[in-house]
C-alpha cells in the first residue's frame, strides 16, 4: 500500500473536511421552501430539506437537534444558514453549530414572512459562500480522516467481495489512526455473538449487547405485526440470493475486517469521544437514515458496499459505492465507483481490493466527485423514534 | 486459475454461492473454498441465478444450513446435492 497524499479544509475546531459546502439548513418542514429559495438565489449553496421538526419531544426531539447540529457541525460544511419557523429552536441549532467556531446564522419566518426571511438569509448565504470560496485546501494526515461504512441492497456477493474490501481497508487504516464506524442494529441479528466478540473489552461488548437486545425488545417485539421476513432481508436482498437475516448479518459483518475492535457504542448521530478507532453506532439499516446519522456524528467519507445496486448519496458526505456483483457493475455502471467483481473470478485478492478502495478514498478526499455526487444523490433522512405530540 | 462457478466461504459450509451469470443445470462447476483456496467439482442440477445458493450435499428438513461456518437458518424442504437453496427451502430461525 502506497502512502496517501491527502488534502482537505482544516476547520476552526481542528477537524478536517474533504468538501466545502455552505448549507442552508431548515429547522423544520415548514422552512424547507425558504431554504430552497435561498439556495436558488445563491448558486453553490446547498439546501437540505427534510420532513420533521414540529411537536417532537423527549428523546426523539434530542435526536432531531443532534442530527441537525451534527450536520451543520460536520467539517465538510464551511458555514451554515439556519431557517426555522420561530427563533427559539432556530437559535438552539445555530448555537450548537457555532460551538465548532464556524460561521452560522439563524433566520425565522414568523412576523417576517417568507419574502423578508429569504431576502435576509440570501444576503448572509452569499457572504458565507464567497468567504468559503477563498478557503484553501491544505495537506492533511491519514489520521485526520473519519470514514464510515454501511452497505445496501446487499446480496451474497457483498459478503464475498465488497464488504470484505471495506473490512480490509479498516484493518489497514484503523492502525494509522483514523476514526471508523459501522452500525445497522437490526441487521446484526444472526451475527450478534460475533459482533459482541469484536468489542475492545467485555464491558464494551456488554454495552453493545444491551443496545442490540433493547432494540429487539423495544422496537421489533413492540411493533411487529407478523415478523420481519418481509423487510429483513429486503425484497432486493432476496432477488440477489440472500435468504435469511442470519446470512445477511454474516455478510454485513465482513465490513469490519478481522483485526480491528470497536472501542465504544454510540447513540444515533453521537460524535465519538474516545479517540481514534472503530465505533459502533446504533442505527437503522435503511441506507439514507444510517448515512445521515453517521454524517451527523462527524464522519466525512462514506464507504458503501452494494450487491444489487443501491443508489444512495448524501448532501454533505461523499458516498463511495463498491460492488462485486458483475451484473450490477455492468447494468448500473454509472453508480459504481469501485468494481471488485474480480474477487469472484479469483483474479483479485481481498487485499488488492482493499488497496483499490484506499486509492479511491484518496482520490475522493482530494476532490474526485463520487458517482452519487455526480448524479445528484442527496438523500437526507432524519431518524424518527416515535410519532410527534 | 480458471474462473470458478461456485464460491464457498468455509470448509464447514454445506451451501455455496453461484458467482457467474446464466448457470445452467448439468454444469460441472469448479467450486473454490475462499478460506483455504481448496477446490472441488460439483454438478448443478438446476438453473440457478448469480448470487443464489447451491447445496453441497443432500439436505433434509430440520438440517441447519451452514455458511461462513455459521448457522444461517433451517432447511424446511428437502434439497438434493447440486440443487437451489433459497426461500422455498430455507427459513430463518429468528423471526
Amino acid at each position: 500500500m502506497k502512502a496517501m497524499k491527502l488534502t482537505g479544509w482544516r476547520r476552526e475546531n481542528g477537524r478536517v473536511g474533504v468538501r466545502n459546502h455552505v448549507v442552508i439548513l431548515p429547522l423544520d418542514d415548514l422552512s424547507n421552501a425558504a431554504c430552497e429559495a435561498v439556495a436558488n438565489n445563491v448558486k453553490g449553496t446547498l439546501a437540505i430539506p427534510h420532513a420533521y421538526g414540529r411537536l417532537q419531544f423527549g428523546e426523539d426531539l434530542e435526536l432531531h437537534f443532534r442530527t441537525l447540529i451534527g450536520t451543520g457541525a460536520n467539517p465538510n460544511v464551511a458555514a451554515v444558514v439556519v431557517i426555522g419557523i420561530e427563533p427559539s429552536w432556530t437559535g438552539r441549532v445555530v448555537d450548537g453549530i457555532r460551538e465548532t467556531g464556524k460561521p452560522a446564522e439563524g433566520f425565522w419566518i414568523e412576523q417576517n414572512g417568507d419574502f423578508n426571511t429569504i431576502a435576509n438569509a440570501s444576503r448572509k448565504a452569499k457572504e458565507f459562500l464567497q468567504w468559503a470560496s477563498e478557503l484553501k485546501r491544505e495537506e492533511i494526515a491519514v489520521s485526520d480522516l473519519w470514514i464510515s461504512t454501511k452497505c445496501g441492497e446487499s446480496d451474497t456477493t457483498t459478503g464475498l467481495a465488497s464488504c470484505p474490501t471495506v473490512g480490509n481497508m479498516y484493518d489497514k487504516l484503523i492502525p494509522q489512526g483514523i476514526y471508523g464506524v459501522f452500525g445497522e442494529t437490526s441487521e446484526i441479528t444472526g451475527g450478534e455473538h460475533l459482533a459482541r466478540k469484536r468489542a475492545i473489552s467485555p464491558e464494551i461488548g456488554e454495552k453493545w449487547y444491551a443496545m442490540w437486545k433493547a432494540y429487539q425488545e423495544e422496537v421489533i417485539e413492540a411493533h411487529k405485526t407478523d415478523d420481519l421476513s418481509d423487510s429483513q432481508p429486503t425484497k432486493g436482498n432476496i432477488l440477489g440470493g440472500l435468504t435469511t437475516i442470519e446470512e445477511k448479518a454474516l455478510g454485513n459483518l465482513e465490513k469490519i475486517g478481522h483485526e480491528c475492535r470497536f472501542i465504544d457504542v454510540l447513540q444515533p448521530a453521537e460524535t465519538p469521544s474516545q479517540g481514534p478507532g472503530l465505533y459502533y453506532m446504533d442505527t437503522s439499516s435503511a441506507a439514507a437514515e444510517c448515512v445521515t446519522l453517521m454524517a451527523a456524528g462527524g464522519y466525512v467519507v462514506h464507504t458503501f458496499p452494494t450487491g444489487q445496486g443501491n443508489v444512495i448519496g448524501n448532501p454533505i458526505v461523499p458516498v463511495i459505492k463498491i460492488s462485486g456483483n458483475p451484473r450490477t457493475v455492468r447494468t448500473m455502471s454509472e453508480h459504481i465507483d469501485l468494481d471488485v467483481s474480480g474477487i469472484l473470478r479469483r483474479e483479485m485478492t481481498i487485499g488488492e481490493a482493499g488497496d483499490g478502495l484506499i486509492a479511491m478514498i484518496e482520490r475522493t478526499v482530494n476532490g474526485r466527485l463520487t458517482a452519487a455526487e455526480a448524479l445528484g444523490h442527496r438523500e437526507f433522512v432524519m431518524t424518527k423514534l416515535y410519532r410527534s405530540a | 486459475m480458471t474462473i470458478p462457478q461456485l464460491l464457498v466461504h468455509d470448509p464447514e459450509d454445506n451451501v455455496g454461492v453461484v458467482v457467474i451469470e446464466g448457470l445452467r443445470a448439468g454444469t460441472d462447476m469448479l467450486c473454490v473454498v475462499t478460506r483455504d483456496d481448496s477446490s472441488f467439482r460439483l454438478a448443478a442440477i438446476e438453473d440457478v441465478p448469480i448470487g443464489h445458493k447451491i447445496a453441497l450435499r443432500d439436505l433434509k428438513p430440520g438440517d441447519t444450513a451452514i455458511k461462513y461456518g455459521e448457522d444461517i437458518g433451517r432447511i424446511v424442504a428437502a434439497v438434493a446435492k447440486g440443487g437451489h437453496v433459497h426461500t422455498h427451502n430455507l427459513k430463518t430461525k429468528r423471526w
